[in-house]
Order: structure tokens, then C-alpha cells, then sequence
């Protein structure tokens, strides 16, 4: 089935509960079948299945929840203030795949449109002009959220690195 | 301007260059802002640490996001709930069987298009890498010749196929020497011409080593320029930094001196 384990992957890390993301990506596939005749041909089919399942996602109950947690004073479009990223900390040590589970843990932790946008670009490698469309935001406000994401979750992991001694 | 004016200016810059570390990596810089933070990042320890370290944890979110399989069981129902919906008429079951097919097809041809690319963009990788590699080395070549007649015949035996290379008089163009070299454990020929200050490097290889989707072919790797065409069962790879011009002319001299062998 095309996509499949990918979008379950995608669902699973949404709802953070196996039989809501099989919920999910069953709802994703039996919409994508309905509603076949919306997808233009030529376009991009990936990003098409992941709008359905995302939708999918954010007018179910725990979507909905998740979604309200954006913080409102946020200024996605402002500039992003770049952190010298410290050789000795995060990155170095996520090499090592024994601490691969603090990396999972800040993932889990982090709100859902920045979890959602660090997944999209690291894990499914798309492009900035296909998560502006998938998501529906303007190419600036991909870079910035993405920017502050993956700060927000090099520092997650700092924390929990720093935690575990 | 004051000892601290300079400091301060160059940290702004510093921090100029380390706003765009994230773009440049994800590969969605243009192609003259790729070459000039390219160019930065050879100059700066600073940046190229920072860089290095975002494409590690770049990496690490990748493994650690590929976290979650979907159950054979799980697999099975919706294949099961899928196909066992259309029970309404023959015109329901037909169309939804098109439309599933149609989803099946859009989304193969998704996966082949990108397994393609993800090749395609290894061997330049791979490519972009023996070049740096070579040139940073302090014996970039093992036979050191301008003569073609002295490099050419120095791969007999090493290397399980022959080449011809062009005559360079009259042109900017001066032959260094060359190696063999290994892509994919497959040796091949792996020669050094020098423009002005440049260095390219062209690779020769049996041409089913690598199915490129397009021959001849343009390409950017790390925003080096390169051409790749195949030519009596080898395949020829110029690369290089120097500009587009160069790279085609070396290469339509290669293509004419294998074309007369």
C-alpha cells in the first residue's frame, strides 16, 4: 500500500497511541479513496496524504487538544535568534544510539507544530515548498518554525542529558 | 574602526552565515548563496564544527523519527476493510477499484521516483567526496604527467578497460596526472586536468556501474558543477568548481577523443 508505513510512522508520532494512529491512517486511506477525484494529477501525491491524514488528525479529540497548545504570542515570521551550537553537547552525544531515547523522549515532549514540522523535514526529507503546502503557511514561516523547533528540541535533549548526569 | 568595531562586525557576520547553516543543509539555499557559504565553511572552523553538528543531529532525528512500524495485523485489516467496502453496485466497485489503482500506481511511482533520486544523489555524493578527498590528499595522483601518452598507458592493467584522452594544446586545459579509483568496489580511472587555478577531476567507469536516468546529464553535487555521458560502455564523469563553460568544453574534449578511439 503506497505511503503506508511512512504515514503510520507520521500518525503514531501525532497521537502518541498505536490504535489511534491506525484510526488515523484508516481514516486517511478510506478519504484518500473517496475523495480521489480531488487530487489533481501532476501534483504531489505524498503531500496530498499527508494533508488527509493531518486534517485527519487535528479534527479528532486529541488533535484538537494538541493543536490548542500553540502558544498565540508566538512570532513565527520574526527573526530567529541562532544559537552557536556547542560541539560538546547534543549532537556529539546523539551519535551514540544508546542515547537515542532522550532524542525520541524531547520529540514526544515538543508541541505539536513544532513535532510535526522537524518529522516532516528530517524524517521525510520534504521539501520547504512542499511542508508550506502540506501545512498551508507562507516558505518564511516554514524556516522560522522549523529554526525554532529544532532549537527547541536541542534544547529538550540538553535538559535531559544534563538530567541524566 | 576600533579593535572591538572589527570583532563585533565580524561576529555579525559569523552570525549571518550561521542563520543560514539550517537552509544550506536542508538543501534549499540558491545555488550562489550554496557556493558562497560552501566557500565560507572551507574558511571557518567555527561554522563548519556548527555545521557538521547540525548535520549530525539532522541525522539523529532522522533514525530516531523512523520510530513506529505498523503491526502485520494491522496491515491486514485495512488492506481487508479497504478492498471489502464496495458492496453497492457494479459501477461503485469498478471506480473504487480504478481509484485504488490509480493511488497504487501514483504512490509506486512516488517511491521509484525518489529511490532514484536518493541514488542518483549518493553517487554524486560519492563522487563529490573521491574528488575532495584526492585533491586534500598530499599524492592527489600516481602518475604525474601533462603527457597523455605517458598517463594513459600507465592504467594498463590496473583498471579492466581503455580510454583515450584529448590533445590539450591550444587550450586552457593541462593534465596533472591520475589514480585508479574505486566507486562501489569497481575500479576505475580517475585523472586530474587543472584550468587556471581549478582542479576537475574525471572519473571513468564501466557504464553499468550506475544507471543514471539521463545521458549526457547536468548536474550540481554540493554545488560543484558536473557533467556526466556514456561513451562505448564507460561512463564519463567531469566535476569539478569551475564554471559550467568549463566543465562542458573538458567534457565534449573527452567525448570527441573517445568518440575517435
Amino acid at each position: 500500500m503506497p505511503l503506508f508505513n511512512q504515514l503510520y510512522n507520521f500518525a503514531h508520532w501525532l497521537a502518541h497511541n498505536r490504535d489511534e494512529a491506525e484510526d488515523l491512517v484508516q481514516e486517511t486511506y478510506v478519504k484518500a479513496l473517496r475523495g480521489f477525484t480531488t487530487f489533481q494529477q501532476g501534483t504531489n501525491f505524498r503531500a496530498w496524504m499527508y494533508r488527509i491524514l493531518r486534517n485527519t488528525f487535528l479534527t479528532s479529540r486529541t488533535g484538537h487538544k494538541a493543536a490548542m497548545t500553540v502558544p498565540l504570542n508566538e512570532d513565527e515570521d520574526g527573526p530567529v535568534v541562532e544559537a552557536a551550537t556547542d560541539t560538546q553537547t547534543p549532537e556529539a552525544i546523539l551519535i551514540d544510539r544508546d542515547h537515542q531515547d532522550f532524542l525520541q523522549s524531547a520529540l514526544e515532549e515538543l508541541p505539536l507544530h513544532f513535532r510535526e514540522i522537524v518529522l516532516l523535514c528530517d524524517v521525510e526529507e520534504m521539501s520547504y515548498q512542499e511542508m508550506a503546502d502540506l501545512l498551508g503557511i507562507p516558505i518564511g514561516t516554514v524556516m522560522s518554525r522549523l529554526s525554532r523547533g529544532r532549537a527547541a528540541l536541542r534544547a529538550g535533549v540538553q535538559q535531559k542529558l544534563q538530567r541524566a548526569g | 574602526m576600533s579593535t572591538d568595531d572589527a570583532t563585533q562586525q565580524s561576529g555579525t557576520q559569523h552570525d549571518q552565515w550561521r542563520a543560514q547553516l539550517d537552509r544550506y543543509l536542508d538543501g534549499e539555499l540558491p545555488a550562489d548563496q550554496m557556493r558562497a557559504l560552501d566557500a565560507h565553511l572551507r574558511s571557518c572552523p567555527a561554522c563548519s564544527a556548527d555545521a557538521l553538528a547540525r548535520v549530525q543531529f539532522k541525522r539523529a532525528v532522522k533514525s530516531a523519527g523512523a520510530r513506529f512500524t505498523p503491526s502485520a495485523d494491522f496491515c491486514n485489516r485495512i488492506q481487508k476493510k479497504i478492498g471489502a467496502k464496495p458492496r453497492r453496485s457494479w459501477t461503485y466497485t469498478w471506480a473504487l477499484a480504478g481509484a485504488f489503482a490509480v493511488l497504487l500506481i501514483a504512490g509506486l511511482l512516488t517511491a521509484y521516483q525518489q529511490r532514484r533520486n536518493f541514488r542518483e544523489q549518493q553517487f554524486y555524493n560519492e563522487i563529490a567526496d573521491l574528488h575532495v578527498s584526492t585533491l586534500a590528499s598530499s599524492n592527489p595522483v600516481d602518475v604525474v604527467s601533462t603527457d597523455r601518452h605517458t598517463v594513459k598507458p600507465w592504467f594498463q592493467g590496473k583498471i579492466p578497460f581503455t580510454f583515450n584522452l584529448p590533445e590539450l594544446q591550444n587550450t586552457d586545459f593541462t593534465l596533472v596526472g591520475g589514480r585508479v579509483t574505486y566507486l562501489g568496489q569497481v575500479p576505475g580511472a580517475h585523472l586530474i586536468y587543472q584550468i587556471r587555478k581549478h582542479q576537475i577531476s574525471v572519473f571513468i567507469f564501466p557504464e553499468d556501474l550506475v544507471a543514471l536516468h539521463t545521458a549526457p546529464h547536468d548536474a550540481k553535487a554540493h554545488s560543484f558543477n558536473l557533467h556526466t555521458f556514456t561513451q562505448d560502455g564507460l561512463r564519463y564523469i567531469v566535476f569539478g568548481d569551475v564554471a559550467r563553460e568549463d566543465i562542458d568544453k573538458l567534457s565534449a574534449m573527452l567525448q570527441a577523443a573517445a568518440h575517435s578511439s
